[in-house]
Order: C-alpha cells, then sequence, then structure tokens
C-alpha cells in the first residue's frame, strides 16, 4: 500500500456498468515525510475518504476486493484513512550499512 | 521478495476491516547497498516486527494475502519476515 | 521467467511458519548474453543453487507453481540451476533483409 493525500475527486456519469455507485477519487501520493511522489491518480473509494485527509491505498488486482462479490473494475483503492503517522529513520541495527 | 527497513507506523481507525487487528508499518524498501529503493510503503505486518528491524517484503498480493492470512482482502504488501543476516558474495555496487 | 544470478543469502529466524526450512536466495537479474540488469530480488530457492550460479526464477503468482509453495507467502521462486543459454548471433548492422 501506499500512502497518499486526497486532493479531488471525479465524477462520471457514462462508465462502466461495474463502476456505478462508485466514489472515484483524487489521490496524490505522499512519502513519510508528507512530500509529493509521483503523479496524481484516481482512486476507487472503500472506506468514505474525504477531501484533504490522509490515507493509504491498495494498489493491483488486490485494489478490487473491498467490492467483493461486485466486480469492480478498479486499479487504486483508499482501504484506510489515516489518524497517525510516526516515522523515525534513525534507527538503524547495529549492524548495518552496507547491508551485510 | 525484497529487503526492506521499518521506518514507522501508520494509526488508522477508519479502515477496512481485513487491515483491522494488524499492525500497518512504514518500510522503506532498500538497495543491496543499504541504500533506499523508490519511496517507503504501507505493509501490513505477519511477524510483529519494530521500527529499524530490516525485513523481508513480499510485494505481489497474493502472497501479501496469505502471509497475513487475509484472503480476498485489499492487500499488496506485506512483512513476512524479520532478517538476521545477510551474505553476498561480492560487495554490491552502488545502488545495484 | 527471468535470468538470474545468485549473489547472496538472506537469513531470517523469525518469519513465516510456511517459509521454514526455506533457502532464502538474493538474485540479480542478468540478460541472456551475462550483462548484469539493475535491481534484485529475494527468492525462495526450490532447486539447492549455490553460490554465484545462473539460475532461472520465477516472480508473481507463478512463484507458487514451484514445488513446496503452493498456498505460500512467496512471490519469487528459484525453479532451475542454467547450464547453458544459446543465442543466435545477432543481426549484422547495415545488412537487414527486405
Amino acid at each position: 500500500m501506499m500512502l497518499g493525500r486526497v486532493v479531488g475527486r471525479v465524477w462520471a456519469t457514462v462508465k462502466s456498468a461495474g463502476l456505478e455507485g462508485q466514489r472515484l477519487l483524487v489521490i496524490q501520493p505522499l512519502t513519510p515525510e508528507l512530500t509529493s511522489s509521483g503523479k496524481l491518480l484516481i482512486c476507487t473509494d472503500a472506506v468514505g475518504a474525504g477531501a484533504g485527509e490522509l490515507i493509504y491505498w491498495c494498489r493491483g488486482k488486490e485494489s478490487s476486493f473491498p467490492f467483493l462479490p461486485s466486480a469492480v473494475p478498479t486499479d487504486n483503492t483508499v482501504v484506510a484513512i489515516i489518524d497517525e503517522l510516526h516515522v523515525d529513520r534513525t534507527v538503524r541495527p547495529l549492524s548495518e550499512s552496507p547491508l551485510c | 521478495m525484497l529487503i526492506a527497513r521499518v521506518i514507522g507506523d501508520v494509526v488508522a481507525t477508519q479502515k477496512h476491516a481485513s487491515h483491522q487487528g494488524r499492525k500497518a508499518l512504514l518500510v522503506q524498501p532498500l538497495h543491496l547497498d543499504g541504500s533506499d529503493r523508490g519511496t517507503a510503503v504501507v505493509a501490513l505486518d505477519a511477524v510483529d516486527a519494530g521500527i529499524g528491524d530490516r525485513v523481508l517484503l513480499v510485494t505481489e498480493g497474493y502472497s501479501a494475502m496469505t502471509g497475513v492470512g487475509r484472503p480476498n482482502s485489499p492487500i499488496d504488501m506485506a512483512v513476512i519476515g524479520v532478517i538476521d543476516s545477510i551474505h553476498l558474495d561480492d560487495p554490491p555496487s552502488p545502488s545495484s | 521467467m527471468i535470468l538470474a544470478r545468485v549473489v547472496g543469502t538472506v537469513v531470517a529466524t523469525r518469519k513465516d511458519p510456511r517459509l521454514e526450512g526455506r533457502k532464502l536466495l538474493i538474485l540479480k537479474p542478468v540478460s541472456p548474453d551475462g550483462k548484469d540488469e539493475a535491481g534484485y530480488v529475494v527468492a525462495v530457492d526450490t532447486v539447492s543453487a549455490g553460490c554465484r550460479e545462473l539460475v532461472l526464477a520465477v516472480s508473481g503468482s507463478s512463484a507458487r507453481m514451484a514445488e513446496g509453495c503452493k498456498d505460500t507467502p512467496v512471490d519469487a521462486t528459484v525453479i532451475g540451476i542454467v547450464d547453458t543459454v544459446d543465442m543466435d548471433a545477432p543481426p549484422s548492422k547495415g545488412k537487414a533483409s527486405k
């Protein structure tokens, strides 16, 4: 899964029948430091995320699984709204860098 | 599978039911020389890994789902092992 | 399926029980003419491959088709040790037939 922020929504009248009733969100992928990483993308939504919320989303075939048994033709789905994020890049095992 | 380092965790109340009860870790995939490989990702934890641990990260859906024991779930990455040691035959070239 | 060279091993005690007793190899992809390619992958060994050997590896769901890997959390496996790779001579420049 990847971190991101909801930055918009997409409405489409003409769409695949499988997408009927699905919310489509525009997501900005983020690094753990919350800087932008990569292009905006469109996700379906499994948790009711709203504008500006920090989320993580799932890629690939697995992203259609929240909607089972309906077959939703999606490749990215928001699966959680993030309350808190703890990042500490300073902690390293004693024997690290180089890896072995 | 990739080698990665746990750099944090994610707390989420409102999440898909299949993610309940599993820790969501922020993990940074690594190159063989120990440098960062791309951006950090969120992976569900199957082995009780902690911040700073070097771990094995599966990056394919089915193996991630079976790793955390949640079939047919929106899970595409999971931590399935805590690495004790890595042996390389030759010293790695930078960012290989 | 990719050609790869075994460049190392990974040892993990705390891991998914279905991975117990499995050797984990670090593979570096190589092109058919033997040149190293970018990246690496950690794969489960099913053929007792050794250091620096040229191997065949599969990734994704096909990785679980390998012996003993059914329903295990594995996304890459070594499924063969390569003896030789035969390549046709590359077409020489400027002599392509019409």
